[in-house]
């Protein structure tokens, strides 16, 4: 069994309620920050740890909290990023839905080490019930004075409130997220100024995924040091891996970073291997958004070295033969997946969720869209796969905000690794109807 | 006749606790949530009267909840029926079935995807991925994940929504059905 520190007490009944989550030893980090520690001592420890985040772009987190302008007199926030949207991620809410509180505590230890009075969890509308299920929990924490004012007999005071979206793929992206807090359309902010030095209500603002947060509660617990032990190099602790598509067992499985991938997909532990004993064709490793990689450049890099479930491993070879652990979405595609429908369905929900500020996002996805949706319905042309790659590598790189790159690397990838397949569809339109495009819901029940 | 635009005392007192949340002069920061109850209360959709009513509480310009409105995937702003069945179709559930989920629908309600039943009762909708890729496929109805669906899950989540004949919003209290 690989190290657990989020859901190590997942099966213990009444977990979701903060009587069990304490008997279990819940927030034993708010204890030793407010009682034992400066806020300075939690950033240290934390910078430490080697932590980074967990919602996609992996950047350290104490780092980033050293960032946090400080200015006498300044109102500064903590926001959680509970927007979890990525295809094929769902382990945010999975912790928040059965161990809510490990959320709270972390918020609340977040918020002291940097001087925030009041935080905002910011959760996709999609999850309303996730929302009673903190609010329930917020409120519990209020009534046993680890919320409000003076906790735990100590001088700092926090409120901590939930706040829901209302389907907003780009709310994800943290300056889209503020936005949306403050009651406007999900539009990303021009950076600089980033929310460190301008962000809620132009005051200094943290802005961290559910799992990030909730990770800080083990970090305080058992030292920076410590937590920098497990895990793989600059891939330190453990991760939340939602796993999804052709695979025996889907869902949250939280492991030790540098774990081989081919464990992960094959053994009884994680993944269970592929549905029907089928040969897998491809993986998207970290949500949508980063390149498809076939089986063999999954399984090994291509120096022929084991491909490990690491920051550095997954996108080791770079996008020529790598990928990237971005929010640990995980989705196996078995030998049956068209990777050009799939594609399409990707290419459709980017073009949907594209929040139309910036042109070549707006109308590239649109194109993108439009051209797979032609090529997937037989009466795509020849010139199509080389227009598709001109389109993506126009958007890359000139938009205000990651979205445009998340729209464009999953069709670079798909046509640099499956080229023929595309090329089959535009050249044999007769035998896209014999193409199988996916499971059927009886053949999964029987399976 | 259409029913007056306007809260109860009770939601008119939970509109004014969530505005308490958030700074002094920030209180637009609400919009969203109180959005969510104004189409819960207000036939399940966002009439131009429904907006300017929440802008005259909040104290802005109807525009700006006309923008907020039009820019979030949740808000409808048009009639739909009482139960909106949102089935999810984007890669995780797409490779599990989703796209017959949406025909079984179709063929059982007689009617075609954005498109509302006769009755009033079921509007089916395609959306993009609701974060259960694990649990595919999927829909949602209100504040319910109705997960790993087969045609029977779906035939009797229906006979039991007709038969209940109620509303489904976002803000139900209900935890997860996983009828």
């Amino acid at each position: 069994m690989g190290k657990k520190l989020l859901l190590e007490h997942i099966n213990v009944p009444g977990i979701e309620t903060l009587e069990v989550y304490r008997q279990k030893g819940g927030y034993a980090s708010v204890e030793k920050a407010l009682k034992t520690m400066t806020p300075n001592d939690v950033v240290e420890e934390v910078k430490k740890s080697g932590l980074r985040g967990r919602g996609g772009a992996g950047f350290p987190t104490g780092m980033k909290w050293s960032f946090l302008f400080k200015p006498e007199g300044v109102e500064r926030y903590l926001v959680c990023n509970a927007d979890e949207s990525e295809p094929g991620t769902f382990k945010d809410r999975f912790l928040m839905e059965h161990i809510p509180h490990s959320l709270i505590e972390g918020m609340i230890t977040s918020s002291f080490a940097l001087g925030a009075k009041t935080s905002y969890i910011y959760i996709r509308g999609e999850y309303f019930y996730v929302a009673r299920i903190l609010e329930k929990a917020i409120d519990e924490a209020y009534a046993a004075g680890l919320l409000g004012k003076n906790i735990l007999g100590t001088d700092f005071s926090h409120d901590c409130y939930v706040q829901v979206g209302a389907g907003a793929y780009i709310c994800g992206e943290e300056t889209a997220l503020l936005e949306s807090l403050e009651g406007k359309r999900g539009n990303p902010r021009i950076k600089p100024p980033f929310p460190a030095i301008a962000g809620l209500y132009g005051c200094p603002t943290v802005v961290n995924n559910v799992e990030t947060i909730a990770t800080v509660c083990p970090i305080i617990n058992m030292g920076g040091e410590e937590y920098a032990k497990i895990g793989i190099g600059r891939s330190t602790g453990t991760k939340l891996i939602s796993a999804s598509g052709h695979i025996n067992k889907p869902g949250t499985y939280e492991i030790e970073l540098g774990l081989p991938v081919e464990e992960f997909i094959y053994s009884e532990e994680y993944c269970g291997g592929i549905i029907n004993g089928n040969k897998l064709k491809a993986v998207v490793a970290g949500g949508s958004s980063v390149p498809v990689l076939p089986a063999h450049l999954i399984l090994k890099t291509e120096k022929g070295e084991p491909r490990l479930m690491s920051y550095e491993s997954l996108s080791e070879g770079g996008f020529v033969s790598g990928s990237m652990l971005g929010s640990g979405g995980f989705i196996v595609y078995d030998e049956t997946t068209s990777i050009v429908k799939n594609l399409y369905t990707f290419a459709r929900f980017y073009h949907h969720e594209s929040c139309g500020q910036c042109s070549p996002c707006r109308e590239g996805t649109g194109w993108m869209e439009k051209i797979l949706h032609r090529i997937v319905e037989g009466h795509g042309k020849p010139s199509d796969i080389d227009l598709l790659w001109d389109i993506q590598r126009k958007i890359e790189g000139n938009t205000i905000c990651p979205l445009g790159d998340a729209a464009a690397w999953p069709v670079a990838s798909a046509i640099r690794h499956f080229r023929a397949e595309f090329e089959e569809y535009i050249n044999h339109p007769e035998k896209i109807k014999d193409i199988k495009h996916y499971y059927s819901v009886h053949q999964l029940a029987g399976a | 006749m259409s029913k007056e635009i306007k809260f109860n005392e009770e939601t008119l007192a939970l509109v004014h606790k969530m505005m308490a949340r958030y700074p002094e002069g920030k209180h637009k920061s609400a919009l969203l949530p109180i959005l969510h109850i104004a189409q819960a209360e207000f036939d399940g959709w966002l009439s131009p009267a429904t907006m300017d009513y929440v802008a005259s509480i909040l104290k802005i310009q109807s525009i700006e909840v006309y923008e907020v409105a039009s820019f979030y995937s949740m808000y409808n702003l048009k009639p739909v029926g009482k139960c909106l069945l949102e089935v999810c179709r984007t890669s995780s559930c797409w490779v599990r079935g989703a796209e017959d989920v949406v025909k079984h629908l179709e063929k059982r309600l007689g009617i075609k995807e954005g498109e509302t039943t006769a009755d009033g009762m079921f509007t089916i909708k395609t959306v993009e991925c609701l974060g259960s890729c694990g649990s595919a496929p999927l829909l949602q109805c209100g504040a319910s994940y109705h997960e790993n669906l087969t045609f029977e899950k779906v035939d009797a989540l229906i006979e039991t929504y007709r038969a209940e004949g109620k509303r489904k919003s976002y803000t139900d209290l209900d935890y997860k059905n996983t009828l």
